[in-house]
């Protein structure tokens, strides 16, 4: 093997394996680290990188079809079909408006309308690689704002299509010929324009039926193998056969793979897909994000700052606020505007596939498409700045400003119990209370639930209940009871250490997700932990013996003794476990954790009061044997 | 000195006005252990180990509860049946309770002309407690004659203070140790050991 793609290899690992998780040590985000990589390796940093950063982000981009194809996995038909207004009307719209906006601007410059219009279409395209990764990391897709902004993501996947069918009509230098851009094999190049849309229409309805009919059984075949790296190998195989079929008849290969993703959603396969090809897509997006750091021009930035950086505030700035005004519209709540129109602000990487083009097609003169592609990556770069700024300006602040606005609902609370998440776990506990006369008060991190939670007439809150400016106008200062069943295990355990210190007449009662969330809960001093899984776990257990044909009576009780004496080995476990973290990996200690488990399953005396209680057994030994 | 433990049994405290006036005369005595049944096990699975402890711990045992059905609420039936263990309590070996004196502490809707021969429920509230007397000889306790407040359903506000001051009166009479095990078990009630 040659040997210089080892070495590259190890640039572009090394880099990622040292500045990912300083980013994320840092609060930055994986994205923002990647990024960084990019810009030290490239050629304004070490520059271990040189123009084969370009090829390189053209291989990586393969990265976004993975993920639109997993993101299509997610995305049952149904579901999409619910979308399809948001899809529409909102992608529509902000595509629309961005375009005639931002070309509006390029006019104002002296360009000519032609360019101006192009450069107002690229400049629309958002970057679905950042934003669908930033967005799943912090877990906010399922969120209004994440469903609204994947909608607008979809669209613009889609609007590619006829983007680059309108472009060539608004060369104005003449065409150049292909460069260096490889030329690949078309099957719609030698047809005729009325033929054309049958070859797509074609192509995408094999699709749906290939996916639906064929590899269903396909992968059937293949699972039966058992051969694990055979199903990653034909998993990674259709992917990229969509790829190259979308681009052989001029659709977007990320949205071949979506549709793809959609069609085999329903299917058993789902899951494995899923778990096989998502290493893949990780790393494929992790070198995209460096290409795209390396390919910021540094020097046309340096030369001209105040130009380029101009033109990037501008342009995020201008589509910011379309995003808003959209956003606003389609009745989004300011908090989650601010995460949809921030968010999908920046320029995306269609834009430098979509930049290229229109240098070939002449449109756009090389000068304009270098200092663009500047900008893209620019844009780009600062995403994730923009999503920390909102985080930790934005939000806070307007947190505030909604309380304010709703001065009644402070004065009122006086309720014994906080309960801080109201998703699947503590909607439960709060049904539960709620129907047994006890009010509460409500936290929670949703607008959208938030929302409708308040129409139910419950006293809920939005926002990050570990403030204390937040908990504080919820009433933990006369409350009770704290419950937390947030998600976070941090925040959680952020939310513990403010209401410890602030508000120490409140007892704590806190959701671990697991075993180690529960020992994170006991080192913070905690004493009333519940792990989500136990309860349904024994229920289970219960219901298998009774189908086994146990005693009902003597399996729930069996049950709830076992459940006792997994609190207390729990609690054993979490003296020693200090001295396990020492020796062995998180793995190793969860497998050792376990067998120390199964030990004491055996060893505890809960086993004998299952079996000693209403036993006769001594009595009969007793009548048995002669007095002596 | 002696020392008392309280079992109590009531499903629905809440709703008992004269228990609730009972226990908290008994919680302000000291050298007094109440064990809350209920709301220790409010699942019935008991901790065989706690409660034979607190039995070793104490001198005299009281049975608090209301009487349903003419015997004692569940939890208290499953206390018996768990913690009374053949070879401990009782048998050849069972020797863990031998000294101990046993009596009950029963609150009755009915009154006490209800509880004879010839009334609505034909035997006396000590024929009904007979499998709690039998049960303390078989565990080789004493058992003295039950403590019993008839006719709850009538009582006023006055009635329930001074039986619960009764109560009081009873807990420290086995305190200081103030009774003849002999003399007592020839009274059908406590109560007529009680001076007001």
């Amino acid at each position: 093997m040659d040997q210089s793609v080892l070495l590259q290899a190890i640039v572009y690992l090394a880099a990622g394996v040292l500045f990912v998780p300083l980013a994320k040590r840092l609060g930055l985000g994986s994205v923002l680290g990647y990024l960084l990589a990019g810009m030290v390796i490239g050629p304004a940093g070490l520059g271990f990188v040189g123009d084969e950063g370009h090829d390189l982000m053209h291989f990586a981009e393969f990265g976004v079809i993975i993920m639109l194809f997993l993101v299509g996995l997610e995305l049952e038909p149904e579901r999409l079909w619910k979308l399809r207004v948001s899809v529409l009307g909102l992608g529509g719209l902000q595509v629309l408006l961005t375009t005639l906006i931002v070309a509006g601007l390029a006019m104002l410059t002296g360009l000519a309308w032609q360019p101006s219009l192009a450069l107002g279409m690229i400049l629309a395209m958002s970057s679905t690689a950042i934003v669908l990764q930033t967005f799943n990391e912090k877990g906010l897709l399922s969120t209004a704002a994440g469903q609204r902004t994947f909608a607008v993501l979809l669209f613009q996947d889609i609007a590619v299509i006829p983007i680059l069918a309108i472009m060539p009509l608004l060369a104005i230098y003449p065409a150049q010929a292909e460069g260096n851009h490889a030329h690949h094999f078309s099957l719609v190049d030698g047809l005729p324009d009325w033929a054309r849309p049958f070859v797509v229409v074609g192509a995408v309805v094999g699709l749906v039926l290939v996916g639906r009919y064929v590899m269903r059984p396909v992968f059937r075949i293949i699972a039966r193998t058992g051969m694990r790296e055979v199903f990653i190998a034909t998993a990674l195989l259709m992917v990229v056969s969509i790829a190259v079929l979308m681009e052989m008849v001029g659709l977007s290969p990320a949205l071949g793979a979506f549709v793809a993703g959609v069609v085999l959603a329903n299917s058993e396969y789902k899951h494995e897909l899923e778990s096989d090809i998502d290493p893949f897509k990780g790393l494929l997006l992790g070198l995209f994000f460096i290409s795209v750091g390396a390919a910021i021009n540094f020097d046309l930035l340096l030369g001209s700052p105040w130009v380029v950086l101009g033109i990037v505030f501008g342009i995020m700035a201008a589509k910011a606020v379309v995003l808003a005004v959209l956003g606003n519209r389609f009745r989004l709540r300011t908090d989650q505007n601010l995460l949809f129109s921030l968010g999908l602000c920046q320029v995306g990487e269609f834009a430098f596939v979509l930049l290229s083009f229109a240098s070939q097609n002449g449109i756009l003169d090389a000068g304009t498409v270098d200092l663009m592609t500047a900008v893209v990556a620019l844009s780009m770069a600062l995403t994730p700045l923009v999503f920390l700024f909102n985080e930790k300006m934005l939000l806070p602040r307007f947190g505030t400003k909604e309380k304010e606005r709703k001065p009644e609902d402070a004065v009122e609370e006086k309720n014994e119990v906080i309960i801080a998440g109201f998703g699947r776990f503590g909607n439960i506990v709060g049904r539960f209370l709620r129907a047994n006369n006890v009010a509460t008060t409500v936290l929670d991190f949703d607008s959208d639930r938030v929302d409708t939670l308040r129409k139910l007439g419950l006293k809920v809150y939005y926002g990050d209940a570990s403030r204390y400016d937040l908990l504080k106008s919820a009433g933990a200062a006369e409350a009770r009871l704290l419950i937390i069943a947030i998600d976070s295990p941090d925040k959680a355990l952020d939310l513990i250490e403010t209401a410890k210190k602030h508000f120490p007449n409140l007892e704590i009662l806190v959701k671990a997700i697991d075993r180690d969330d529960a020992y994170e809960f006991m080192d913070a001093g905690l004493t009333h932990i519940y792990r989500e899984t136990l309860d349904s776990s024994l229920r289970m257990g219960v219901d298998a013996m009774r189908l086994l044909g146990h005693r009902a009576y003597s399996s729930e009780r069996a049950a709830r003794l076992f459940r006792k004496h997994d609190e207390k080995a729990l609690e054993e476990l979490a003296a020693v476990r200090h001295d396990h973290k020492q020796y062995f990996s998180s793995a190793r200690r969860r497998i050792r954790e376990l067998e120390e488990l199964i030990t004491s399953d055996e060893n505890d005396r809960w086993l004998k009061d299952v079996e000693e209680g209403w036993d006769a057994e001594s009595l009969r030994r007793e009548f048995n044997t002669p007095n002596s | 000195m002696s020392s008392v433990l309280i079992l109590f049994a009531h499903p629905a405290l809440e709703k008992s006005k004269t228990n609730r006036y009972l226990m908290k005369a008994c919680r302000e005595m000291g050298a007094v252990t109440v064990n809350d049944l209920y709301e220790e096990y409010p699942d019935f699975d008991i901790d065989v180990d706690r409660e034979q402890q607190l039995l070793l711990d104490h001198d005299y045992i009281i049975m608090h509860h209301p009487l349903y059905w003419y015997s004692s609420p569940a939890l208290l039936k499953q206390w018996q049946d768990l913690v009374l263990e053949h070879g401990w309590a009782y048998g050849r070996q069972g020797k863990a309770l031998t000294g101990k004196k046993m009596l009950n502490v029963v609150t009755a809707g009915g009154r006490q002309e209800a509880y004879q021969e010839e009334g609505y429920n034909r035997f006396t509230m000590r024929q009904f407690l007979a499998p709690f007397e039998q049960t303390a000889r078989l565990c080789n306790m004493s058992y003295l004659p039950p403590f019993v407040v008839h006719g709850t359903h009538r009582l006023n506000e006055p009635d329930i203070q001074r039986y619960a001051q009764q109560y009081q009166s009873l807990l420290s009479m086995l305190v200081n140790d103030q009774i003849d095990v002999q003399e007592a078990g020839k009274r059908q009630y406590f109560n007529e050991l009680i001076l007001d």
